[in-house]
């Protein structure tokens, strides 16, 4: 069956990394929607997220490829039902005229979005949610002329007191 | 803590996980590097092409057991490196590489001789390192044996910039290395196992196929107990050959495209399959929708990953193979065991007597068979065979049986033709005391022949022994029977004369045109004193059969 799944992956800080990642899930054929990379808790670890598109075995693939990298430290499957999932985007969007620069206004306090920047003929602004709440208010968004859109990516963490840490080394 | 040179740190290193043989060629970015190694204890040899180098030090390490080393410049240097590392990488075979690099201000500004090793090889090696900082020197050079070397074993490069041989620093010499993200699987999971050893108590019609991981586990004699406590006919794949002596009452010899119709037959009709260090490749096991039907399927390997990857486990057991098959003994000897019905053992060692191979021809120009059973019949059990690749290779797995582990040495994975020759040389620096015979197409030696010179001036004394069929001849096979003859660029003409080739590089040669001779030219040949090339002229379109034609069941099998 065809899913979407999250992994998250924290992984060495070191050059190359990405590059070990990104040529491995090619290499082996694997198609990521989405992925993202910040830093953690803990210093010269960082933390990748991505979100991969296949059944089962696709998915365990993919993990245990990841794990093989011996610069990945550790890799978990986080399921959405049992976590919070987030993206950031920046929106720039064209305002006309007045009236469509209050209805923006407007339509970003329904949505929790914040405006960070105003120029003449546009606004830029800053929305944080699920893919569904990003969706909707891009599409709202669309009638007034998008200018760009820069989005960062999901990241995702376990509801709780579960947490993808680092074992204890030797 | 001690104030050094770079270059001196990577030697020292070296000497510590106790190196004793680099294979490699020399350049401007790697001179400080071979400076330092002039006064040191390790040997360097030197090789004629990079692949060359690479390839022998693989042929090392399968011999040995543990790391081979080789070493070249930067650029094409290093680029001429990359089919050797990929071979080593399909084969999982620990092979540890030092490139130099130009130095680290000249990176990434197109510097003369600068490639983007890392990047290259990224996709064929088990890890590389590019040192940043001369103090980082030993901690790195610990890290690529020791990822070489455990788990699953795999080429690892280190990439060694100018200024890092060549600048000094503090060192300190670690003797353990903290990886965060690499620690193996040994043990089995004592679950896992108790389930495997109920199915094997179950099973009506068991069978082990043997591969690669057995031989690198060095899991032979607990192979064989389990064989025996069972009882279970054993075949093996190409990487697994010798694992399990092929003349012992249990072996079915190799399965897959070329394998043995009894082995292939066996594992098509059991009902437990006994996976022990094998990767499931598409050769190994025809078409994976017909591939073991009715069997349930345990998977040992110390790789997760290959769990699943390409046949499905019913009972996976991720650990190393000597340890996981140790654990099994124990648990299957506390166990209450039934008698089992001998008409399995009966019914495949029957299918062994029915399709036991002809060899003994005599025809003129020379049968491959009858080459393969007298170059047998020349070797002891300890000597080495290696092999090129094409139909040469496959006369060699199919027919010519191994008793142990590290004397059968192919390029499995990969297919690379001009390994053997190379490999041969590796396997005779790390065993000088046995024959090493490497099985050659003509096609297949003239890529790495250069390595004569090696071979003559160090007096690395292996036999090639060349089946010369004046073709591509697997390629040619595929023509003939998959693309109606039509024979597109597979004829190697005339040239060269092998033992004229031979003789210039100052190497024995002979040619062989008659079955009578084959016994006294081998002889010659190892009584020689010097590198010999024993030239076989063999009959040219003579094929290799038994096939399963590709996209066939194993039991699908022509010829
Ligand atoms: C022309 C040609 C024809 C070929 N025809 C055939 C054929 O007919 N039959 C055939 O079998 N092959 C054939 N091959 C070879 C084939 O391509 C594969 O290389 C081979 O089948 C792989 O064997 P393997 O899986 O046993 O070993 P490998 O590829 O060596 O894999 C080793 C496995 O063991 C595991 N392992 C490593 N260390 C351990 C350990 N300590 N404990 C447990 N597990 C471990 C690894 O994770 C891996 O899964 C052919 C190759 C060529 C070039
Ligand atoms: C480096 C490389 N190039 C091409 C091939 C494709 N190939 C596989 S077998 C073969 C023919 C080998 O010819 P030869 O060494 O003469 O052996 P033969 O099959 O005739 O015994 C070729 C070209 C390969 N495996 N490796
Ligand atoms: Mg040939």
């Amino acid at each position: 069956m065809q899913e979407e799944h999250f992994i998250v992956a924290l992984v060495e800080d070191r050059p190359g990394v990405m590059q070990r990642i990104a040529g491995m899930l090619r290499r082996r054929n694997f198609n990521i929607d989405s992925i993202s990379v910040g830093s953690t808790e803990i210093p010269g670890v960082s933390r990748i997220t991505m979100t991969v598109h296949g059944d089962r075995q696709t998915l365990e693939q993919v993990m245990k490829q990841l794990n093989k990298l011996i610069e990945v430290v550790k890799v978990s499957e986080l399921r959405q039902a049992e976590s919070v999932v987030r993206e950031l985007a920046l929106i720039k969007v064209s305002v006309k005229n007045e009236r469509a620069r209050a209805e923006v206004v407007q339509y970003a306090s329904i949505f929790r979005a914040r405006i960070v920047d105003v120029a003449k003929q546009s606004m830029m602004i800053e929305i944080t949610g699920d893919e569904e709440k990003l969706s909707a208010f891009i599409e709202l968004m669309r009638t007034y002329g998008i200018v760009e859109i820069a989005r960062t990516g999901k990241v995702i963490m376990a509801r709780g007191a579960r947490s993808v840490k680092v074992r204890e080394t030797r | 803590m001690a104030e050094m040179k770079g270059a001196d740190a990577v030697v020292q290193a070296l000497e510590r996980e106790g190196v004793e043989v680099i294979f490699g060629i020399p350049g401007g970015a790697s001179i400080p590097f071979y400076d330092s190694l002039y006064s040191s204890s390790i040997r360097h040899i030197l090789m004629r092409h990079e692949q060359g180098a690479a390839h022998a030090a693989d042929g090392y390490a399968r011999v040995l057991g543990r790391a081979g080393v080789c070493s070249a410049t930067s650029g094409p240097g290093a680029t001429n490196l990359t089919t050797g590392l990929a071979n080593a990488y399909m084969d999982s075979s620990p092979v540890v590489a030092i490139t130099g690099q130009v130095a680290t201000p000249f990176i990434g500004k197109d510097a003369f001789q600068e490639t983007d090793v890392i990047g290259i090889t990224m996709p064929i090696t088990k890890h590389n390192f590019q040192v940043r900082s001369v103090s980082e020197i030993p901690e790195v050079v610990r890290k690529a044996f020791h990822i070489a070397q455990t788990g699953r074993p795999g080429p690892v490069l280190i990439d060694l910039p100018k200024d890092m041989q060549e600048g000094t620093a503090e060192v300190e010499f670690p003797e353990e290395v903290s990886l965060m993200g690499y620690r193996p699987t040994y043990d089995g999971h004592p679950k896992q196992v108790r389930e495997a050893a109920r199915a094997i108590l179950e099973a009506e019609r068991p069978v082990i196929l043997a591969g690669g991981g057995v031989i690198i586990s060095g899991a032979s004699e607990e192979l064989r107990q389990l064989a025996e406590l069972i009882p279970a006919p054993v075949v093996t794949t190409l990487m697994g050959k010798g694992s399990f002596p092929e003349t012992h009452p249990l072996s079915l010899g190799v399965l897959g495209m070329h394998g043995r119709r009894e082995a292939n037959h066996a594992v098509t009709e059991s009902d437990l399959l006994i996976a022990v260090g094998t990767r499931f490749s598409d050769r190994s096991t025809g078409m994976v929708s017909c591939f073991a039907p009715e069997a349930k399927v345990i998977h040992i390997d110390i790789d997760p990953a290959e769990i699943g990857k390409n046949v499905r486990a019913h009972i996976p057991v991720v650990g190393d193979a000597k340890r996981v098959l140790g654990q099994l003994l124990g648990v299957l000897g506390e166990m209450r065991r039934r008698e089992r019905s001998r008409s399995w053992i009966e019914k495949v060692t029957l299918w062994k007597k029915e399709f036991a191979p002809e060899l003994e021809y005599d025809d003129v120009p020379l049968k491959p068979h009858r080459v393969i059973k007298e170059i047998m019949e020349f070797l002891g059990e300890d000597d080495i065979v290696t092999t090129e690749v094409g139909q040469c290779q496959m006369w060699a797995h199919c027919y010519m049986q191994r008793s142990k582990p590290r004397t059968f040495i192919s390029s499995g994975g990969l297919g690379t033709m001009g390994f053997g020759f190379p490999a041969a040389i590796g396997a005779k620096v790390a065993k000088p005391e046995v024959r090493v015979v490497d099985i050659a197409g003509d096609g297949s030696f003239l890529m790495n022949i250069q390595e004569l010179a090696t071979a003559v001036v160090n007096e690395i004394d292996v036999i090639v022994a060349v089946f010369d069929n004046r073709y591509l001849g697997m390629v040619r096979q595929w023509q003939e029977l998959f693309y109606d003859r039509r024979y597109s660029a597979v004829d190697l003409g005339s040239s060269p004369d092998f033992v004229k080739v031979a003789e210039a590089f100052g190497a024995f040669g002979i040619r062989v045109e008659r079955p009578g001779e084959i016994g006294d030219a081998l002889k010659q040949a190892a009584e020689a004193g010097k590198p010999a090339v024993v030239d076989f002229v063999i009959e040219r379109e003579c094929n290799i059969f038994p096939m399963v034609p590709p996209g066939k069941c194993l039991k699908e099998v022509i010829g």
